[in-house]
């Protein structure tokens, strides 16, 4: 339960950023985490008024602002066409239609939660995250930041070369995934992306390039063993660490297959 | 703090604590279709539509309404009735409990997807939860519907 005392459209990222310096006060984003726990919040701030909630598509980018909703990624043209729907598909099982409709970019990312889809298929790629007094970054490097004070103003996918698939395991529709998935070729690079281990994402590029050229069964399954044996999983309530490990293998094999086409 | 909303169609001016759910805010003004069910944003008992959208009114700020127009089934009634004697023909609700939040999603898809496929309503409807039955009823009574238009 939270109670919340004031609460206040910020007119400016300023004002919005002055005022999260106070540890009573609170950004808002979709307040669906947030409501899930316990916490007296002084002011609510609300970035509904800034104009984050919206995609932009450029010739080298998409910029993606804070507000801007899960259903937004689920239903957005031009970042599904340049995924080849992997955004779409990477949410689309997150609680349901009216949920994504409130969930929010920013609160997403922030959160930096061990259970993200958003997170895991946005690390596949070449993002950054535009914070307001820490400039813009890469989304890896905020990945492993310690959260602060400031304030997420959006997030920037490059339009490098890439392609990318995404897949996740969950025990049933809409529950949190046991692991999710996504593995990209960007500028020629394999990488994996694994969230949920239950830890959150983390990158693992095939720096030994078993994957190099084009995609066979075994350079597949080389890569997916690679990624099996360095990314460390633990178990809880969904599954335990072997099953994780286990599925770490079978699921970047899976998405490397796809994205040879095999 | 004051708010200003249009709901169902009428202009409202009202005050509202800054912590107040938009569930309780409509629940006070009379629109008792909706249901608190998990409190949690899981169940889509709650559902609204907010300037055309289908959300979750526990967990959405009365605040935010400020300045939208929300829509509840008191609000809708006509083009519900339109599919609803379809579900019940399939006795597809027991205790009838999700039945709102339901229908105010299924009223949400089918303005956007007049025409959706089973895959496309199971998709739609998967954050509406049921306890008493297992969701076939309803897909039936929506497909049903469906071939009803077309026929
Ligand atoms: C029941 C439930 C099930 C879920 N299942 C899944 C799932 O299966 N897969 C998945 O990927 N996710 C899942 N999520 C997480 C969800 O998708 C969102 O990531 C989460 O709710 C946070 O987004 P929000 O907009 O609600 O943020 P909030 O809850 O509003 O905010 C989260 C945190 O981020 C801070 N914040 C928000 N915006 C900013 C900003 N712009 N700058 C700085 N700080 C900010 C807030 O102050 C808060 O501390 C689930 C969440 C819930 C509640
Ligand atoms: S009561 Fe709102 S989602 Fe369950
Ligand atoms: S009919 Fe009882 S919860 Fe759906």
């Amino acid at each position: 339960m939270i109670t919340i005392q004031k609460y206040v459209r910020a007119q400016s990222l300023e004002e919005a950023w002055q005022l999260n310096q106070n540890k009573r006060n609170r950004i808002l984003g979709g307040m669906l985490w947030m409501r899930l726990g316990k916490s007296s919040i002084n002011t609510a701030i609300d970035l509904c008024d800034l104009g984050l909630n919206t995609i932009e598509e450029t010739e080298e980018a998409f910029s993606i602002g804070a507000m801007v909703t899960l259903r937004d990624l689920e239903t957005h043209n031009g970042l599904n066409s340049y995924t080849n729907g992997a955004v779409a598909h990477a949410v689309q099982d997150i609680v349901g239609v009216q949920f994504r409709n409130l969930a929010t970019v920013g609160g997403s990312i922030w959160g930096r939660f061990g259970f993200s889809d958003v997170l895991t298929v946005f690390l596949a790629m070449d993002t950054y995250v535009e914070l307001y007094k820490g400039g813009i970054i890469p989304l890896e490097q905020f990945n492993n930041m310690k959260k602060d004070n400031d304030i997420l103003v959006r997030i920037i996918v490059k339009k490098a070369p890439c392609k990318v698939v995404y897949t996740a395991m969950r025990a049933q529709r809409t529950d949190f995934p046991v692991l999710a998935c996504a593995v990209s070729c960007l500028n020629g690079e394999y990488r994996a992306s694994v969230g949920a281990r239950p830890a959150r994402a983390q990158i693992y590029r095939d720096e030994n390039k078993l994957a190099a050229g084009a995609v066979t069964e075994e350079n597949a399954s080389a890569f997916a063993a690679f990624v099996a044996e360095n990314a460390p999983t633990e178990g809880n309530v969904r599954g335990s660490a072997a099953y994780r490990t286990h599925l770490i293998r079978v699921l970047v094999k899976r998405c490397m297959l796809e994205l040879g086409g095999i | 703090m004051e708010i200003k909303l249009k709901l169902n169609g009428k202009a409202i001016l009202a005050s509202v604590e800054a912590d107040t759910v938009l569930l309780d805010f409509l629940r006070d003004h009379g629109c008792l279709s909706i249901k608190r069910g998990c409190d949690t944003s899981n169940c889509g008992l709650c559902t609204v539509l907010m300037d055309g959208k289908p959300i979750l009114s526990c967990s959405t700020l009365a605040v935010r309404a400020d300045g939208h127009e929300i829509y509840t089934l008191e609000g809708l009634q006509a083009e519900a009735e339109d599919f609803v004697g379809f579900i019940a023909d399939q006795g597809a609700d027991q205790c009838g409990f999700c039945n709102p939040g339901y229908v105010m999603n299924t009223i949400a898809l089918l303005r956007e997807n007049p025409d959706p496929t089973d895959e496309e309503i199971l998709a739609f409807l998967a954050g509406n939860l049921c306890r008493c039955s297992g969701y076939d009823g309803q897909l039936r009574g929506i497909r049903n519907y469906l071939n009803s238009r077309k026929a």
